[in-house]
């Protein structure tokens, strides 16, 4: 959940990027990270392995400006995106207030989203939310590999539901501020709404 | 929803302070900080130049999370108190009526014994303020006095612009 305070005048909210092992969750951390100016970012920290597999979250605190006097703050995190963290992953969904899927756009990934994208709403039930409920957008990465499925195609699978979602690759930062321009909007919409 | 917000005002703000302070002073520690459970850093005393307060609030914030889930594992509801001893400086972490994580700082010019005698102390306090403070984050919700409700879809745009 966000944390309001009116004492420093600040909002802070957390975002958590999800999605299947080696979909770019960290990639995309890494370059929002680079590309912002220093006075509105922390350092990020990343709790990887030696191989640089995502071992607990990568995090990064970014500041957005100010909106009605108050400053505000967004906390982005990512999961390890193995199978066998799950424990983990259900850790870092905890206060979540949006939720950013990252799918592998690679036709050989596609069972890796479904399990991942089953796994995120059980593990959000789990801490009390819906993910039909929560601020939530999909990114199909990876569109410049050869071996991509269809955009259409991975519509009909991963978002049925129509959620916002974008089209990004994030080794070279296309679509990434676009995605987390957009769940920044639907957290501060659903921030207005809850008030 | 899931967790109630967290929301703090000037006046509980305040009082936060000056129980960490005195904290930080009795306790003879170099920082003192508060850190909500989900990783938000709530208020911070001492010596804070230099330190990174909030890559450490997000930090603390896991490692009570994983202490969390190891307690789970072997059926206890949780591990109130951690501590972390390092070369020159140690952490001493305990999590405060459930709901909020305190964090002391300290080195050689204070003992384990000494932080653990405050921090009870200190918890106590810290505990009444976070629930009075919950309550009235509730009934002021339900008032729905909110400088948010009033937030348009231009403030928001301008934030991106």
């Amino acid at each position: 959940m966000s944390f309001i305070n009116y004492s420093s005048r600040e909002i802070n909210c957390k975002i958590v990027f999800y999605g299947p092992g080696l979909c770019g969750k960290t990639t995309n951390l890494q370059h929002v990270y680079g590309k912002t100016n220093p006075d509105a970012k922390g350092k990020m920290i990343s709790l990887a392995t030696e191989t640089e597999r995502t071992l607990f979250f990568d995090f990064l605190p970014l500041s957005l400006g100010e909106i009605r006097g108050f400053k505000t703050r967004f906390h982005l995190y990512t999961v390890p995106g193995q199978v066998f963290y799950d424990a983990s992953r259900k850790l870092i969904l905890k206060g979540v207030d949006g939720v950013v899927f990252v799918a592998d756009s690679q036709v050989e990934r596609m069972e890796a989203n479904i399990e991942s994208l089953d796994n995120l709403s059980i593990n959000l039930k789990e801490q009390g939310f819906d993910l039909d409920k929560v601020p939530f957008v999909i990114q199909y990465n990876k569109r410049d590999l050869p071996n991509a499925a269809p955009v259409d195609e991975l519509k009909k699978l991963l978002n049925p539901n129509g959620v916002p979602d974008f089209e990004a690759c994030a080794a070279t930062g296309e679509g990434v501020f676009e995605t987390l321009k957009a769940i920044s909007k639907l957290v501060l919409i659903e921030l207005k709404k809850s008030h | 929803m899931a967790n109630p917000q967290l929301v703090m005002y000037e006046e509980e703000s305040k009082q936060v302070n000056a129980i960490i302070d005195k904290l930080n002073k009795e306790a003879n520690a170099k920082v003192v900080f508060v850190v909500d459970k989900n990783g938000q850093l709530i208020s911070s005393s001492g010596e804070t130049e230099g330190l990174d307060a909030t890559s450490l609030a997000s930090l603390t914030a896991g490692n009570i999370a994983a202490t969390g889930g190891l307690a789970k594992l072997l059926g206890e509801k949780e591990f109130s108190i951690q501590f972390h001893e390092g070369e020159r400086d140690n952490i001493h972490i305990t999590i405060v009526g459930g709901r909020v994580i305190l964090v002391v700082i300290f080195d050689q010019r204070s003992s384990l014994g000494l932080v653990r005698l405050r921090v009870k102390k200190a918890s106590d306090e810290l505990a009444k303020i976070f629930e009075a403070l919950a309550i009235k984050a509730e009934t002021e919700a339900a008032s729905g006095e909110s400088p948010f409700a009033e937030i348009t879809d231009d403030d928001i745009d301008n934030l991106f612009s």
